[in-house]
């Protein structure tokens, strides 16, 4: 820690990303050293490019997904509160804390983590996963060990599952109830070190 | 004496054998029947035998058990005889029947044995209002109280005790190895940090506390007199410091905790044995030697010896397992045994790393956990059916038969010692530093853990602290020399166990109800879920990526990896390796039991001829219904009463061809279309040639079955589709094509044309009937030599029927298999009302997710006709020139 010798003067607006997302602020120190190292060169703004650096990524089968998750649509660049705010949606949810009402959901609510998972799959951002949308997703985790019908049976399938309105799409409605028993703040959460 | 011998004889034997012991016996002095007298007269009359048959059966031959199991209780006499009675002693005629009792005892008395431990479970099972309350590992012990008691009334010694020997070699591997191969491997892995903790500092507090206590007590003057040092103290508190995962398994079983809870006690108890196993070894060392010789360098070793020693236990298991992951590989050729390996050399390690001085149950559960992946993947489906279930039921069955003799071992009068102090005091400390070393060692966890273990769940697991029979093994495995109160130790022992087994068994399930503890949801499969987990998997994979930290999910993943490169690469076949993904395995696991419950419908309903009638009637109204109700009403009401008619149980006859082979419910005319139907159906599938082998085989359970078969199979269906492609283009006039095809093979013209005529029906609402009507005559009419079959395509036709009147076609597709229906649907990819679907699992459509997925080479002939046309429709999907085979002049419909 401490090699580029940034301190929490040095990242912009740091006081407020803190009460916004509810990191500590060795929490955002650290971030925001790993925003650097990935700000290869210096603007203060990460390009889609930027990610590639990290290795493991480029084998990770929804990586680009990923990646594309953290710029909202139309942008081509990311800055450090915005990474932030991304990354918020993967804290622990915190039992202690209470917010007020006055204050928007926070990042790391159930709510707000599912609409993360949703918004991996639905690319075109209509609110629905298609069928098409979810193929994708299916073909690039197991793309290679089964064959493209069984590929399409098996999305066809997960829609039927999940699809109440019968429109051949999961909608996010439909998407929460179909993962209503699933632990959404276990599964979608990971310790951030400090 | 003798006379006395010969008269208990009579009472004892059946008569024939009677006259020819009596003979030995008058003729000299004998040894064979004085044997078995002179026991039953030890114990007593023969009305205590007969109380129940078993126990006095099992009276009249204590001697020989015991000398066998455990040779601790030997009633010598009985013994020594025996053995004299096998040494020929000369005998004057031939003994046409005798009796050899001793020949048989000791295998004798362990099946009687493990069949009395398990008409135990049965009768206990046959009650569910008691086993709902009271957890069955109770109970057993419970009637394991019992018997032992009338083993005791007879015998007036306990003469079956349970033995270190039996428990560890013969009882405890293979529960041990059915908890590895059925452990949750992720689960396990992900809590591994905890789990360690709690089994490796969790049982060191756990013996230190208890030790130190007790002998704090001891110097209080709280037991009175006793000769027990601190050593011995701390020996105690190791033996009985460790949960024992048989009773926890027993227990958690049947209360549905949640997972996590469940995998931390569970897990726990399956790993302290480690520790157990070194500290015992250690301290039983360091009683041997003496406080005096004990100085900081034993130590040290003893702390190296515990590294050792579970380090090297779990190695050994992994390579065990990694070894059995590798010959499944190549047992493709004897798949009868080839689930004999996975317990042999489970066994083998256990026994391996029992010679060793290693862990025998980390081996053994590491083996099983490290190859359940691979032999899953490389055995055949059904040899993985067996692993399982004969796992489960040596486990099952080892565990009914260490509960119930836990329970006859506490009948006997030798053992006990009673020391209130000594006594209500383990019980004491054990559950209250239980409580303590859960509680700390989950407040430091919680600090560290993603997701904190909550208050109700450290109760749970404290609670849920079971000791068993692996306590009572390693008591009694005390060296009674060095230490004197040995049988204070095995009687607190097993005062322990039943407390805990027994009354904290009992107060689990109010406990975990009142406590609201979060129990295990009885979730429904759902693929979508297991799709979602994999994207979360990967998503947090990516974002540990991105975020730079070395997370949990980053190790993971790096394993999954390296796991992915190496292990299976290695250890699985490469055909196994195909189709192994997760999610993929569940989609196959679903539609596996859409298929069961389909047909179990079928069989429900009578029949599973609904599949195909329903499969003509939802889609012929669905499609063409709107089309024909003005034009043939009659029709319309026709059907749709048949349809009705069908659920209660075939009361019309159903106008088709019948497809099912069990022909007792049927009427005069349906009779003999069926069987034509079966002749039909005989005639135009696939002959196995391998027909003239024997019936009964050892190595085989599918006698007729040989790969070549299929490879033949496909040959002639291509071949004849080839044919039919070929004359479809050149127009040829399809009656000639079609008795070409009869010539040479039967088996596809049937198929083919219905499928044909299936499919224009399908996909072109507009089609013209009377051409289909004339082709599919003419065709049949052409095949017209064997006359079974022209029989029987008019009455598929439904002469008889009003129903079908012959010169609809749409109807004709009523005679279509189902099969064919099925391909037809999956080549269509026509998607039906999924809600349908769903809440009805014997619509068609569910079949046509079935169709991918057959890619075993082992399905049956029947499937290779299936895929037949699904195969060729898919084929022709491809091509663009559509090529469907007999009729010309529909060309242009079949567009398929």
């Amino acid at each position: 820690m401490g090699s580029n010798s940034s301190s929490m003067n040095n990242i912009p607006n740091a006081e407020q990303l803190v009460q916004e997302t509810g990191f500590s602020a060795a929490h955002i120190l650290r971030l925001y050293e790993r925003f650097q190292f990935l700000d290869k060169d210096d603007t203060g703004q990460l390009r889609p490019e930027d990610f590639g650096a990290v290795r493991e990524l480029a084998m990770n089968p929804i990586g680009d997904r990923i990646i594309s998750a953290f710029f909202s649509p139309g942008q081509e660049t990311l800055d450090f509160a915005s990474f932030v705010r991304v990354l918020a949606h993967f804290r622990p949810a915190d039992s202690n804390r209470t917010r007020d009402g006055a204050q928007p959901e926070p990042a790391n609510s159930s709510m707000r983590k599912l609409k993360f998972a949703f918004q991996l799959y639905d690319q075109d951002r209509d609110g629905k996963i298609s069928r098409a949308e979810l193929l994708q997703v299916l073909r690039a985790m197991l793309g290679m060990q089964v064959t493209e019908e069984q590929l399409q049976s098996i999305a066809e399938r997960a829609i039927q599952e999940a699809d109440f309105d019968q429109d051949d799409a999961i909608s996010f409605d439909e998407f929460r109830k179909s993962l209503e028993k699933v632990n959404i703040d276990h599964k979608m959460s990971i310790r951030f070190l400090s | 004496m003798l006379l006395m011998v010969s008269s208990s004889d009579t009472g004892h034997e059946p008569p024939e054998e009677d006259t020819s012991s009596s003979k030995s016996d008058t003729s000299s002095g004998t040894d064979s029947g004085h044997d078995t007298s002179g026991d039953s007269g030890q114990s007593g009359t023969d009305s205590g035998h007969d109380t129940s048959g078993d126990s006095g059966q099992s009276g009249t031959d204590s001697g020989h058990d015991t000398s066998g199991d455990s040779g601790q209780h030997g009633t010598d006499s009985g013994h020594d005889s025996g053995d004299g009675g096998h040494g020929g002693e000369p005998i004057t005629t031939l003994p046409i029947v005798s009796w050899k009792w001793h020949h048989v005892s000791t295998p004798y008395l362990v099946a009687l044995w493990i069949l009395v431990s398990w008409l135990c479970k049965l009768i206990i099972e046959a009650n569910h209002h008691v086993t709902s309350v009271i957890p069955e590992s109770a109970l057993l012990i419970c009637f394991g109280f019992i018997l032992g008691g009338m083993i005791w009334g007879a015998d007036k010694v306990q003469t079956f005790t349970l033995t270190p020997t039996v428990f560890f070699f013969y009882l405890l591997p293979q529960v041990i190895l059915d908890a590895g191969y059925s452990m949750p491997n992720k689960l396990f892995f992900s809590n591994m940090g905890a789990i360690l903790v709690y089994a490796v500092i969790g049982t060191c507090w756990n013996a230190a506390s208890l030790g130190l206590s007790l002998w704090g007590c001891h110097m209080g003057g709280a037991m009175g007199d006793l000769d027990i040092g601190l050593l011995q103290y701390l020996l105690f508190g190791s033996l009985i410091a460790a949960v024992d995962p048989v009773a926890v398994i027993a227990v958690f079983e049947q209360v549905h905790v949640n997972e996590v809870l469940f995998i931390m006690v569970f897990g726990e108890s399956l790993l302290n044995d480690g520790v157990t196993v070194v500290l015992f070894n250690v301290f039983d060392a360091f009683v041997s030697l003496g406080g005096a010789k004990i100085n900081a360098v034993e130590i040290i070793k003893g702390i190296i010896s515990f590294f050792v020693v579970a380090f090297g236990g779990s190695l050994l298991g992994f390579v065990f397992g990694l070894l059995i992951s590798l010959l499944t590989r190549c047992t493709k050729n004897i798949q009868i045994i080839e689930p004999g390996f996975v317990f042999v050399l489970g066994y083998l390690a256990y026994l391996t790393a029992e010679m060793l001085s290693l862990s025998a149950i980390l081996s053994i559960v590491f083996c099983g956990m490290c190859c359940q992946k691979y032999i899953n993947s490389n055995m055949d489906e059904s040899s993985v059916t067996t692993v399982r279930y004969v796992m489960k039921v040596l486990a099952n069955g080892s565990e009914t038969i260490i509960f119930v003799f836990l329970g006859i071992s506490a009948i006997d009068k030798t053992i006990w010692v009673w020391n209130t102090g000594f006594i209500l005091l383990t019980l004491f400390f054990i559950f209250v530093y239980r409580f303590i070393g859960v509680f700390f060692l989950t407040w430091i966890l919680n600090k560290f853990r993603l997701v904190p273990v909550e208050f109700i769940d450290q109760v749970i697991m404290s609670y849920g602290g079971l000791r068993g029979a692996v306590a009572y093994g390693l008591a009694t495995m005390l060296d009674g020399n060095k230490i004197k109160e040995k049988n204070l130790m095995v009687c607190t022992t097993l005062i322990v166990v039943y407390f805990t087994v027994i009354l904290q068994g009992i107060t689990m399930k109010p406990l975990v109800t009142w406590l609201k503890v979060k129990r295990a949801a009885a979730s429904e499969l759902t693929l979508i879920e297991k799709v979602q987990n994999k994207v979360f998997d990967h998503m947090l994979v990516a974002i540990e990526d991105i975020s730079g930290q070395i997370g949990h999910n980053y190790m993971r993943d790096k394993w999954n990896h390296f796991e992915e490169k190496w292990m299976s690469r290695i250890l699985m076949k490469p055909s196994a390796r195909k189709n192994r993904d997760y999610v993929f395995k569940v989609f196959h696991k679903l539609n596996l039991k859409d298929a069961m419950s389909y047909v179990a419908e079928g069989e429900r309903r009578g029949s599973l001829e609904f599949v195909r009638n329903e499969t003509a009637f939802v889609d012929f109204k669905k499609k063409f219904g709107d089309e024909f109700t003005e034009v043939m009403p009659d029709i319309m009401a026709d059907t749709s009463e048949d349809h009705s008619g069908m659920s209660t149980m075939r009361g019309d006859p159903v106008p088709s061809v019948s497809l099912e082979m069990h022909e007792q419910n049927m009427n005069g005319v349906r009779e003999t279309e069926d069987v034509n139907s079966h002749h039909l159906l005989q005639q135009h599938l696939y002959k196995g040639r391998k027909q003239h082998r024997h019936r009964y085989s050892r190595s085989h359970f599918d006698v007729n079955k040989d790969e070549n078969e299929v490879q033949e199979i496909f040959q002639r269906t291509m071949r004849s589709r080839l044919e039919s492609f070929k004359s479809a283009k050149m127009g040829v006039a399809p009656p000639k094509h079609i008795t070409k095809h009869t010539k040479k093979d039967q088996l596809q013209k049937m198929p083919n044309g219905k499928s044909l005529d299936k499919s224009r029906s399908y996909h072109s609402g507009d089609e013209d009937f009377e051409f289909s009507e004339g082709d599919s005559a003419s065709g049949f009419e052409a095949s017209g030599g064997s006359f079974p079959m022209r029989v029987t395509y008019r009455a598929g036709a439904g002469i008889e029927n009003p129903a079908f009147m012959p010169d609809l076609d749409p109807l004709a597709q009523v005679q279509i298999p189902p099969w064919l229906a099925e391909a037809e649907l999956d080549s269509s990819m026509v998607a039906p009302s999924q809600r349908a679907q769903v809440r009805l699992p014997w619509t068609p459509s569910n079949l046509r997710r079935l169709a991918p997925l057959r890619i075993s080479t082992h399905s049956t002939d029947s499937f290779m006709l299936a895929d037949a046309p699904g195969a060729q429709q898919r084929d022709n999907e491809r091509l663009p020139p559509p090529p469907p085979p007999p009729p010309p002049p529909h060309r242009d419909d079949d567009h398929m």
